[in-house]
């Protein structure tokens, strides 16, 4: 026990409590002028601004949540995760969509940061948007695994594929999507015609049609095969310039339209289910 | 498609519209050479149409013709004619690069994606041919420009 004290001790003497402070001084790097866009969906739109101490680690939705806490508890952000994986925190930072909790201030030039809401995205309250016809897009395209030759009722002979890494490969990237609306954002198609799906919804519907447990493809390609379908995208490649976890939509979108346009064989071989041995017993 | 339940004005509400054109800088050069492709293929549009006119003057006799020619002798006629050959040049050469991506070529394949996930769609072989594009118009526009102003 005395062994312990005299360690704890020692411990206190090489660290006094005022290091950490200092420590923390050193890492204040200066304050920045955090501009957020306020509306209620009835009155005039407007930015309010608040100075904020940022660190080196600070991420703008730090820099909102300490505005939040500190300046104007009404602002209105949606989050959850802080750590990439949710995607509610999409926002337009210095006017381009991204991450709120996935960028770090010191990573953005000027003493000044803007947040808007998401550009084609109704508006709700401050940076909050409604993503109902985003994900109505999305659901549109059937994101599921279909195999109508399988049958998944009877449990007795309900069993797994066989699927190789390189097959998973295939699709791996794009099933990385969160759904963050960034490259939706982005997409100057979608800022013109409500009616085109987006480089989100259009790369899923390349994840399930390369997913060999698949064999909906046909079913896919007639909704997407439309005026407003996949034939609008033009390959401007924002959507793959904001996404922040390495889907790269327009990649999805050029290769399914490849498979469409006969560039390229779709050489899917579709899964074999594993043998359980059930007619053996 | 099938459209969604929510009404026009709500789906409208702050969609970006044209404006989503201005600043193509902010997305790179993928997106400055979307927004060349468009701007070209309308003035290439508005010319063709002028063009077909002018050459529609014919039916009017050697006069109508040559009074239509001589307004591209002027020197707006002839720097109009040195913008038409840079758009041409830069929206055929880029459009070639284009059949070939939105046939998924030139694209690379797909694969584990890693930390800090470059966008292989937006690789060098693409850029590349951005700048090839850009600079064919460049040369094409000042041999244009010997040519009409030049002692040729
Ligand atoms: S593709 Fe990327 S940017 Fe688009 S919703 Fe998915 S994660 Fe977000
Ligand atoms: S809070 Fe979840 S992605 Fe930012």
């Amino acid at each position: 026990m005395n062994e312990l004290i005299k360690r704890i001790k020692m411990f206190r003497n090489n660290h006094p409590a005022g290091d950490e402070n200092a420590d923390n001084e050193k890492n204040i790097r200066e304050k920045i002028n955090l501009k957020v866009f306020r509306t209620n969906g009835k009155s005039e739109s407007h930015f309010d601004t608040f100075e904020i101490p940022i660190m080196r680690w600070t991420t703008v939705l730090d820099a909102l949540l300490h505005a939040k806490s500190y300046c104007d508890s009404s602002i209105g952000i949606r989050y959850s995760c802080r750590m990439a994986s949710c995607g509610s925190c999409g926002m337009k930072i210095n006017g381009i969509p991204r991450l709120a909790c996935y960028t770090k201030i010191s990573e953005l030039k000027g003493g000044i940061v803007s947040c808007e809401p998401l550009a084609n995205f109704p508006q709700i309250r401050d940076l909050v948007t409604d993503f109902s016809v985003f994900f109505n897009h999305h659901k549109q395209i059937q994101p599921f695994i279909q195999n109508e030759n399988i049958q998944t009722e009877d449990r007795e002979v309900l069993t797994e594929y066989i699927q190789k890494p390189e097959d998973v490969d295939k699709y791996l990237q794009f099933s990385y999507c969160i759904k963050c609306g960034l490259c939706y954002s982005a997409c100057p198609t979608v800022a013109t015609d409500t009616k085109f799906p987006g480089p989100q919804a259009l790369s899923q519907a390349y994840r399930y049609s390369v997913d060999n447990r698949d064999n909906a493809l046909g079913k896919r390609q007639n909704i997407i095969d439309d005026r407003h379908g996949i034939w609008r995208c033009h390959f401007a490649g924002s959507c793959s310039a904001v996404c922040p976890k390495g889907v790269d939509p327009a990649l999805g979108i050029q290769l399914l339209r490849g498979h469409m346009l006969r560039f390229s064989k779709n050489e899917q071989k579709l899964a074999e289910l594993q043998d359980r041995g059930l007619d053996k017993s | 498609m099938e459209t969604s339940k929510e009404s026009n004005s709500t789906v409208r509400n702050n969609r970006e519209g044209l404006k989503g054109w201005l600043n193509p800088a902010r997305y790179g050069w993928e997106r400055v050479s979307y927004w060349f492709q468009r701007l070209t293929g309308l003035f290439l549009l508005i010319y063709f149409i002028g063009h077909v006119y002018e050459t529609s003057s014919l039916t009017g006799g050697q006069a109508a013709w040559n009074a239509l020619l001589a307004l591209t002798q002027t020197v707006q006629g002839h720097i109009f004619l040195i913008l038409v050959i840079g758009a041409s040049t830069f929206h055929s050469v880029n459009g070639i690069r284009l059949i070939f991506t939105h046939g998924g070529m030139g694209l690379g394949k797909p694969g584990r994606p890693d930390y800090p996930y470059d966008a292989l769609s937006l690789n060098y072989r693409q850029k590349s041919g951005i700048w090839i594009s850009l600079i064919l118009a460049a040369l094409a526009m000042l041999y244009g420009a010997d040519v009409l102003f030049g002692t040729k």
